[in-house]
């Protein structure tokens, strides 16, 4: 597939498989390409050249493969006048996922964001606000693709440790994950694959 | 699953409303000023404030629910929000539906409430006041589907609150036309009988044709 952004070609001719199981680290200097190509790939934007299939079938053919996708975008989501749970909540019923007031308080105490359940979204920190966006991850446990745009912006160590081991526990379940991030990746090298977008191409 | 995301959203949006109730009355309250000034600038005359009553209030009305359109997509916009509700697997249409119908509750129905009020205060008669009411039911939500497709169309443009207003406002003028209409038409001792159903038709046509433009314009603006 090919995308334009005005008369530039960000990348063109690019071919990406994301299998089950498989854990991608999209990686490039900034302005090479890497959120359009996750808002693409999600669905939030058209290619100007090639397809982006779901299976077999053509992405904008498949409409049930938005209840297989979980996209946690640069913005969380998150509304300031909002409690934390209720944020979650929404997003949780929005998504068609448990939104049980046990589901959510599991998957904020999975965050370790339990004891600012009841607080204004505004209230949060940047590195907490990012911890209750990616507590959708909690609520996950289908076999879906994860397009996840610098998940760990803003988090402390044990933010990232708990998020790691989110990812392990979901591609171990045969999950997929595509992510973007410009700090060097934590996990096990050998679970990893890189991409490397270069100057409109993938290495 | 449908009315799962309409319920979602709309409860969502009603609670934020709820936690920021300056939204609610900042409209209302508008309507109330801007008529209210009306008769200290034409004079006191019954006659004078009847004849120009209907027209008066519904052009506040038409002016109160554009002031809370242009935001009725713009913090989903900013903080992600929008880009959830694309990918949730709801129709946008509905969710676009929903979005609506809390803008016309939290809009258009205090302004509804508050009509009579302002006939009382433009000396209109009863049945004009219970005319105006109709009207103002019949005509709000449609100001508010209309104003719901200009604020997708105009996301995230520079100066999109200006352009919104050129957008909707000439669109709106056939519902100010026949909402004011009805209300003279009682004053004449005509039925305004036909005032209302073409009103009713506006109201059909925008609930039709209204949310899937509104989603179409949601798509074109995340992408």
């Amino acid at each position: 597939m090919a995308c334009r952004r005005g008369n530039e070609w960000l990348f063109s001719n690019l071919s990406l498989d994301v299998f089950s199981g498989q854990i991608i680290w999209l990686k490039g200097h900034n302005g090479r390409g890497k959120t359009s190509l996750l808002r693409l790939i999600t669905g939030l934007a058209t290619p100007d050249k090639g397809t982006i299939n779901w299976g077999q079938a053509s992405l904008r053919s498949d409409f049930n493969f938005r209840e297989h996708l979980v996209y946690i975008g640069h913005a969380n989501g998150l509304k300031d006048d909002l409690t934390v749970s209720e944020s979650l909540q929404f997003l949780a019923r929005l998504h068609d996922r448990d939104c049980s007031p046990l589901a959510v308080a599991g998957a904020l105490k999975c965050l370790n964001m339990q004891h600012r359940a009841h607080a204004l979204v505004r209230t949060l920190s940047q590195g907490q606000r990012r911890r209750v966006a990616l507590a959708r991850l909690a609520l996950e446990s289908e076999p879906s693709l994860w397009v996840l745009d610098e998940p760990f912006d803003a988090l402390d160590v044990d933010g990232i440790s708990v998020v790691n081991r989110l990812l392990l526990d979901h591609a171990a379940r045969g999950g997929s994950v595509l992510l973007t991030s410009h700090l060097a990746l934590s996990l096990d090298p050998a679970r990893v694959s890189l991409i490397e977008l270069h100057h409109g191409k993938s290495i | 699953m449908k009315f799962n995301g309409f319920l979602a959203l709309a409860a969502r949006d009603l609670r934020l409303a709820w936690r920021r109730p300056v939204d609610i009355w900042l409209p209302v309250v508008f309507f109330g000023v801007a008529a209210s000034l009306f008769p200290f600038g034409v004079g006191p005359e019954p006659q004078t404030l009847r004849q120009i009553g209907a027209g008066v209030v519904w052009v506040c009305a038409l002016l109160s629910t554009m002031l809370a359109i242009a935001t009725l997509y713009a913090s989903d916009y900013s903080d992600g929000s929008l880009e959830q509700m694309l990918l949730s697997g709801h129709s946008m249409v509905v969710l676009a539906a929903a979005k609506a119908l809390v803008h016309w509750m939290l809009t258009g129905l205090p302004l509804v409430l508050a009509g009579p009020l302002l006939g009382l205060l433009f000396d209109m008669s009863s049945n004009g006041i219970a005319t105006l009411t109709y009207t103002l039911l019949l005509g709000t939500p449609v100001l508010s589907l209309m104003g719901s497709v200009g604020a997708a169309l105009t996301l995230g443009l520079r100066s999109g609150g200006a352009l919104l207003l050129l957008i909707v406002l000439p669109l709106c003028i056939p519902v100010l036309i026949f909402g004011a209409g009805a209300v003279s038409a009682i004053d004449v001792a005509i039925s305004p009988a036909g005032h209302l159903s073409i009103l009713g038709a506006l109201l059909l046509l925008a609930l039709v044709g209204a949310p899937p433009a509104a989603a179409a314009a949601l798509r074109i603006s995340v992408a």
